[in-house]
């Protein structure tokens, strides 16, 4: 494959940076969750 | 007196099933992507890159849509919910980081297609100013004051910030840009591309908003639960300010005795 490795970086990147973001908002969430009486989120 | 209880979940069987399918329609994208669909007459293996870089622009726009629409309901209805306000807030964060990744990849592709990472091209300068123009919008939410406040100030821009959008869009149509014009949404009708490739580039764009929708869901809450938190410390500190004043007014009529 040609430029192998500018296409791995832009697939690694993306797919890294999403990965991040959603655990970061996984933890940040169950972190959050734990500490929010269940009145104050609708969705429980 | 009702006991609280606190359950630590966020996550709901919508926000569950739209994940699974967002990580199926990635794993489509990788593997469509970097194996399945053929080398491009002109561009050769750099194609692969369009499959990741136009759903990312995709999802930057439609997050900044959201924002828009979002902010103008906050602003329109009656109630003045904060859950429109948050769905706005949630979504300019979203798109930002989709943004970015957009510039990034495309600079990359930049760099094999034109020879160079970055040039002072329309649609690229266009892009680069809608990107600050949102941490802007981001930086202006965290600054202080009450929810009300933050909610207002932050609609208003968002209504002026989406204006860029359409001045990003037709860019390549208005100025002389290195940048290639629509391939899909041409207006014509004729889309001349390989079917294996049109179809992982339709999964990548609806991956990507799926995995959009999954991320404005968690982050509209984890915003409630932030806002929540400091309504109550909030009341707190009323309280105990409430409680020294008292305090305070005893001890004076006290000392009078």
């Amino acid at each position: 494959m040609d430029h192998l490795g500018f296409i791995a970086a832009v697939y690694g990147v993306t797919f890294a940076v999403i990965t991040a973001l959603v655990v970061r908002t996984v933890l940040q969430g169950r972190e959050l969750a734990s500490k929010v009486a269940d009145k104050d989120k609708p969705w429980t | 007196m009702e006991a609280q209880t606190f359950n630590a979940r966020v996550a709901t069987p919508t926000t569950r099933l739209v994940g699974a399918m967002s990580l199926v329609s990635m794993a489509w994208v990788v593997i469509g992507g970097l194996i399945v669909t053929p080398k491009d007459v002109n561009q050769g293996d750099a194609v692969r890159i369009m499959y990741v870089h136009v759903p990312t622009a995709w999802v930057a726009y439609l997050a900044f849509i959201v924002t828009a629409v979002a902010s103008a309901c906050w602003l329109l209805s009656r109630k003045h919910s904060m859950c429109f306000d948050r769905v706005a807030g949630a979504s300019a964060e979203v798109g930002v980081i989709f943004m970015a990744m957009t510039l990034l990849s495309g600079s990359l592709w930049g760099r094999i297609t034109w020879g160079t990472f970055w040039a002072w091209d329309p649609r690229l300068t266009t892009t680069a100013f809608l990107l600050v123009t949102y941490i802007g919008y981001l930086a202006v939410r965290g600054l202080g004051g009450s929810l009300e406040q933050r909610a207002r100030r932050s609609a208003v821009i968002a209504l002026l910030a989406v204006l860029e959008i359409p001045l990003v869009h037709f860019s390549v149509l208005m100025w002389r840009s290195l940048h290639q014009k629509a391939s899909v949404l041409s207006g014509d009708g004729d889309i001349k591309m390989d079917g294996s490739m049109l179809t992982t580039l339709l999964v990548g764009v609806i991956g990507f908003t799926m995995t959009f929708a999954w991320l404005v869901m968690h982050r509209q809450r984890v915003l409630a639960m932030q806002d929540a938190m400091q309504m109550t410390q909030l009341d707190v500190a009323l309280r105990e300010r409430a409680n020294e004043s008292a305090t305070e007014s005893t001890d004076r009529v006290e000392g009078l005795k």
